[in-house]
């Protein structure tokens, strides 16, 4: 293989894990609530505009950034739930659907008015350098978020298997009422489902940020990326997420190598129809 | 007998309102209130009866702008033969994509048809054929009526007005029919509408076609009256959301509903757009969004639900309306 094709694939991975930690999010509230959070690509949108004022307001990159839009987002998650998702949760199909639809276009164009149309861009040198590893390139910045964004994803899933909170969480997810009467708070937990969701995407973001375009509607690209992932990975998955993310971003990176930038989306979009139609239960997980 | 007198007042409402309101603007908006509705009554068969909350529609609402001005553009034929056209390749679609996309419940089929509208979006945008970024054109100057293409809003109106009432005519005939029945018990519980021997996936389909082919109309009618069609306007996911929210707000599954629904919406967009101009464009989708959290949030039945049952907390009575199909003695 050329170097360029491990160049491509090598940034695939590294885009990858980062689509992997902001999928983790999608599929944990998935899991274990039973509802799309239509918003989710949005969060990311909003995790890369944290980042982005972050830089036009003290100067500062992702050291800061980072830490500040998980802590904004793991916020607005936790109002999310308890401002919404809690009622959604009880009504008609309709409502769940439509409400975190409306999330994502309140927060979407909330941005647009505020920050306007126009593509942003942090500078790239904020995290500089380039790497030379084994005779490929790699962006400091892509290598960052990329092992940043999976240890996350990782510490994510060890949170949910290796912890008593993981354990509770997860026991609210298999039977609320059950989890109820063994005296763990079915809301409380859901609450912080929430924060640990909205915090990890709003991490991506901040980390995206550093070498992704910045645009009020890049969350809707975003989201599709997210739903393609979750349901390669098997709905409710973060081990699935994981390896799901850095196949998609591989296949991504080849795809837009291979056959052009303009079709690299759409391949995307024909492999997640794909999934739904064919194989609803993703390569590995259960249905 | 008091529906039908009801509904007589709502017509003359209608005819007159042109007349009442005549400058430019009053008319144009009631052209586009009549507009959104028809395709807003369209998506409420599949997603209001049905209760498949397809965010996809704009593939049909897309089919048929593009195959009107596509006649015009490419056979120089009036945009009027385009529709049957459109109407025909919606409907195929609608078969090829439902058969598979159907069997996904929920939220599931919700994801399906956001991806389908994006991927057709993103093909369009790639078609030479189809205008590619830059779209497709209408007849610059009218060759003749057939060309529809009018500088008052006024034929208009009255065109869609035609259309509406003929695509609530059809809606309410589908809702009295069996097919209704099946609907509203798949929408309530498939596995219960299966088990009693419903035929559940062709109900749907069905549904699902007539809705493609009604929503394309809307399309043709849209590319029609603006003369012009892109990927943007034609096949952003934004107008599968604008028809499915006026559905929603008014009351999705009510025969009314996405009228009322248009009527509130369509005006509160073009007064903002007209008052804060560029700006407003971002403004009137976060009160959109801010609209859609609140109404799921708090009334998922929608505006004419909540009247109703303000109605009944006062008089005992329903209102007529808001009775819609699903208590049709």
């Amino acid at each position: 293989m050329s170097t360029t094709l491990l160049q491509v694939i090598a940034g695939g991975l590294l885009l990858g894990a980062v689509y992997a930690l902001f999928s983790s999010g999608l599929t944990l509230v998935w899991g274990m609530m039973n509802i799309v959070n239509f918003a989710h690509g949005d969060f990311v949108m909003l995790g890369m505009y944290v980042a982005y004022v972050v830089y036009t307001l003290f100067g500062a990159g992702p050291l800061l950034g980072a830490p500040l839009a998980i802590l904004v987002l793991a916020t607005l998650g936790v109002v999310v739930y308890f401002g919404l998702i809690r009622a959604i949760m009880k009504g008609p199909m309709l409502a769940q659907i439509l409400g975190t639809f409306g999330l994502a276009l309140l927060l979407r164009y909330s941005v647009f008015w505020w920050f306007g149309a126009n593509f942003l861009s942090l500078p790239e040198n904020l995290v500089g350098g380039t790497f030379d590893i084994w005779g490929l390139r790699i962006q400091a910045s892509r290598l960052l978020a990329g092992t940043v964004a999976l240890l996350v994803t990782l510490g994510l899933h060890l949170l949910l298997t290796r912890t008593s909170l993981g354990s509770k969480m997860l026991a609210v997810a298999e039977d609320s009422t059950a989890a109820q009467l063994m005296g763990i708070r079915p809301d409380t937990m859901q609450a912080i489902a929430w924060a640990i969701a909205a915090g990890a995407t709003g991490l991506a973001g901040a980390l995206i940020a550093t070498f992704f375009y910045i645009v009020p509607t890049v969350g809707e690209t975003l989201a599709i990326v997210a739903f393609v992932t979750v349901s390669l990975g098997g709905f409710g998955s973060v081990p699935g997420a994981l390896v799901a993310g850095l196949l998609i971003g591989v296949i991504e990176s080849l795809s837009g190598f291979l056959i052009g930038a303009v079709y690299k989306d759409m391949v995307v979009y024909a492999l997640f129809l794909g999934f739904l139609w064919f194989r609803p239960q993703g390569l590995m997980g259960r249905l | 007998m008091r529906r039908l007198v009801w509904l007589a007042i709502l017509l003359a409402l209608l005819v007159a309102y042109p007349l009442a309101f005549s400058t430019p603007f009053q008319q144009r908006l009631g052209a586009l209130v009549l507009l959104y509705a028809i395709a807003a009554s369209a998506w409420n068969i599949i997603g209001g009866y049905a209760g498949q909350v397809s965010v996809g529609h704009v593939v049909f609402f897309g089919c048929g702008a593009y195959a009107a001005m596509g006649a015009y553009a490419h056979f120089a034929l009036s945009p009027l033969v385009g529709i049957p056209a459109g109407i025909v390749v919606s409907v195929a679609i609608a078969a090829v994509v439902g058969v598979p996309t159907l069997r996904l419940s929920g939220h599931y089929f919700s994801m399906a048809t956001i991806a389908v509208a994006e991927l057709v979006r993103l093909i369009v945008t790639n078609t030479e054929y189809l205008g590619a970024a830059v779209g497709l054109s209408g007849p610059t100057v009218p060759r003749n009526v057939f060309d529809l293409s009018f500088i008052s809003a006024l034929p208009y109106y009255y065109l869609f007005l035609t259309v509406l009432a003929i695509t609530l005519g059809i809606t309410w005939w589908m809702a009295n029919s069996r097919m209704g029945f099946y609907l509203r018990a798949i929408r309530d519980s498939e596995r219960a509408a299966r088990s009693l021997g419903a035929p559940a996936s062709r109900t749907k389909l069905y549904a699902y076609m007539l809705s493609a082919a009604l929503t394309s109309v809307a399309g043709a009618l849209y590319a029609m009256m603006f003369g012009f069609i892109d990927p943007e306007s034609g096949l952003g996911i934004l107008i599968s959301v604008k028809i499915l929210i006026m559905a929603a707000l008014g009351g999705a599954g009510l025969l009314f509903g996405p009228l009322v629904g248009a009527a509130i919406l369509v005006p509160l967009e073009e007064i903002s757009n007209n008052l804060l101009g560029g700006k407003g464009a971002g403004l009137t989708f976060v009160v959109y969004g801010a609209i859609i959290v609140l109404i799921s949030r708090f009334q998922p039945g929608g505006i004419l639900t909540l009247i109703n049952r303000l109605w009944i907390k006062r008089t005992g009575k329903e209102v007529e309306a808001a009775r819609g199909i699903a208590h049709a003695p």
